[in-house]
């Protein structure tokens, strides 16, 4: 049971939540930039929530699979076909032995994540199968994937014959993520700096368009504007920063950090992207713009409790649905 | 213990205490006790501790704490609440528990790139260099900027030099530099800016180790001079 790449893309490796519990020596937590995704094919192949999933941007990796296999695909639309027919994100799929996954153009989204049932077979470092690329550990031989790589999965699983013309079995339902991911305005809670923006900038922060700069990517996003100005220069004293801070940089430009920040920074905190829609952000693109709203903490956490919510729901729903089929056929 | 400690939220799942706006020992001790108080007394949906200079981050898992919380409270309460109970019922006082740790390092030239124009630009010679850097017993303020990456202060005013204004884009693993008052030691081939005065052959970040850091917040550090021949043969050891 394993997958192969046929070729390798830009940048695919493995990820799970991420690796908590040592910020204090300076290890960031890295893991997937969208861990909904994350969540979702776990839950369509009926894994552990914090299963790792393979996070790949555009040009994705071309995969083969050795054995028949249950997966998933969430995140990004990147026109993902099974032998040169499209097959959808965010349903489960029975894919044939031999069979061949290709992502073939960006539609929607910037990282799609695969994951297949039983996970994949990874070493962890300090808990977790997150790919830390700065100390080569954990994931695959703490890397990035490259073309040859042949990856197992952790569990043996076997499933009907699929018919003899089609490599694939599409289930018919799909997981619906209409609730996890926030339309329009990106939500944001006030940080520790705010009220050292002038007023005008506090005000251009919540009316002005933001883009996405060219130099974005899993540490964090630059984003381009009218610059913001302080009210005055402080000495800022460097202390913890989380995903989703938004600092503001000496050029007046702001950087959201995310998944492979690090634990620790001395730009001046404004505001926090709510967790509930960082993963949202991490579907976005170099060049695209974004627009913030402003809430409270409490707002905050509720959006995050009603999107955990909906994640427990689906994986009940897909537990449902799909044990009857896989107990049938499955023999351990 | 809770006077003159200023508390904030960081995000949605987080909550900073702030000790002090300067940094010095007294304040940096406060955070490391409160720091080893939480590693060992965890509490329920903690994620994760993070020291700094003048400040203590505690990240939270909201929904864990979404089950232990009364109904008026939002989770972010729940947390300073425990807090502010914790920093009553307990006298925090500082203790060294931290570990001195000796590290020898290798002044010689090849190793230390920026000595002689730290020497010339302080009037000094590189021995008065080396002797003053070894002269002095360092407090590990934090861990950052890269895993295992301590921040160390004192260094003597007389050797205290600013990071250089053009960052090397490669700076080797063991390197150890000045910036300001502080003195680091880098865990791995990165870049960075600080004044380069020599090199250790311990490896102060260990991905094969159950705990990965030769040094922890909290920890006194010496430095002791070794020579290249010393380097070398600990370095292949």
């Amino acid at each position: 049971m394993s997958i192969r790449i046929i070729k390798s893309g830009i940048s695919d490796a493995f990820f799970d939540e991420g690796r908590f519990g040592y910020q204090h020596i300076g290890i960031n937590p890295t893991g997937a930039m969208d861990n909904i995704a994350v969540k979702i094919v776990n839950a369509l192949t009926l894994n552990h929530s914090n299963e790792a999933a393979l996070e790949m941007h555009f040009p994705a990796a071309t995969i083969s699979f050795k054995k028949d296999a249950l997966i998933a695909l969430s995140g990004a639309d990147f026109t993902a076909t099974i032998n040169h027919s499209i097959v959808p994100v965010n349903k489960p799929i029975l894919v044939k032995q031999n069979a061949i996954l290709q992502f073939k153009k960006p539609l929607r989204g910037a990282r799609v994540y695969l994951g297949v049932q039983g996970g994949f077979k990874l070493s962890a470092w300090l808990e977790s199968y997150s790919t830390n690329t700065m100390v080569n550990a954990g994931g695959y031989f703490g890397r990035r994937l490259k073309t040859g790589d042949e990856i197992h999965f952790k569990g043996d699983h076997s499933y009907p014959d699929l018919s003899t013309t089609n490599a694939v079995q599409i289930f018919p339902f799909q997981a619906n993520i209409n609730e996890l991911y926030q339309q329009g305005s990106i939500r944001i809670v006030a940080g520790r700096h705010f009220k050292l923006l002038t007023t005008e900038a506090q005000q251009q922060l919540l009316q002005q368009a933001f883009t996405i700069t060219g130099e974005s990517n899993r540490m964090g996003y630059k984003l381009q504007s009218q610059p913001l100005a302080l009210q005055q220069e402080q000495n800022i004293i460097s202390s913890a920063v989380t995903k989703g801070t938004i600092q503001l940089l000496p050029n007046g430009q702001l950087i959201v950090l995310m998944a492979d920040h690090q634990t620790t920074g001395g730009y001046p905190i404004i505001v926090h992207v709510i967790t509930a829609d960082v993963c949202t952000l991490a579907q976005y693109n170099q060049k695209d713009s974004i627009h913030f709203k402003l809430v409270s903490n409490k707002e905050a956490e509720e959006a995050f409790l009603s999107q955990h919510r909906h994640l427990l729901q689906l994986q009940n729903a897909c537990n449902l649905r799909l044990n009857d089929f896989i107990n049938t056929y499955n023999r351990p | 213990m809770t006077t003159g400690i200023d508390i904030y939220p960081l995000g949605d799942h987080a909550i900073t205490l702030e000790f002090g706006n300067v940094i010095n020992l007294p304040t940096n001790q406060k955070v490391v006790a409160l720091f080893k108080h939480l590693q060992t007394n965890p509490f329920i949906g903690l994620v994760d501790l993070i020291p700094a200079y003048t400040t203590l981050t505690l990240v939270y898992d909201i929904a864990v704490i979404n089950q232990h919380r009364a109904v008026h409270q939002t989770t972010y309460q729940w947390v300073e609440d425990l807090i502010l109970r914790i920093l009553q019922t307990n006298n925090l006082q500082y203790s060294f528990v931290g570990r001195t740790v000796k590290i020898p390092v290798c002044y010689h030239s090849s190793l230390a790139p920026d000595t002689e124009w730290l020497a010339h630009h302080h009037n000094l010679t590189v021995n008065e260099v080396i002797e003053l850097h070894t002269s002095t017993t360092y407090h590990v303020y934090m861990l950052g900027f890269l895993p295992g990456f301590p921040y160390m202060a004192t260094v003597p005013e007389k050797i205290a030099t600013q990071r250089k204004s053009n960052p090397r884009k490669q700076v080797a693993a063991g390197s150890v530099g000045i910036a300001g008052n502080q003195t680091g030691i880098y865990p791995f081939d990165s870049p960075g800016g600080w004044q380069l005065i020599g090199q250790t052959p311990l490896k102060n970040f260990d991905v094969e180790k159950m705990d990965p850091a030769l040094l922890l917040p909290g920890d006194a550090v010496t430095f002791y001079a070794i020579s290249l021949d010393e380097f070398n043969l600990q370095k292949q050891a």
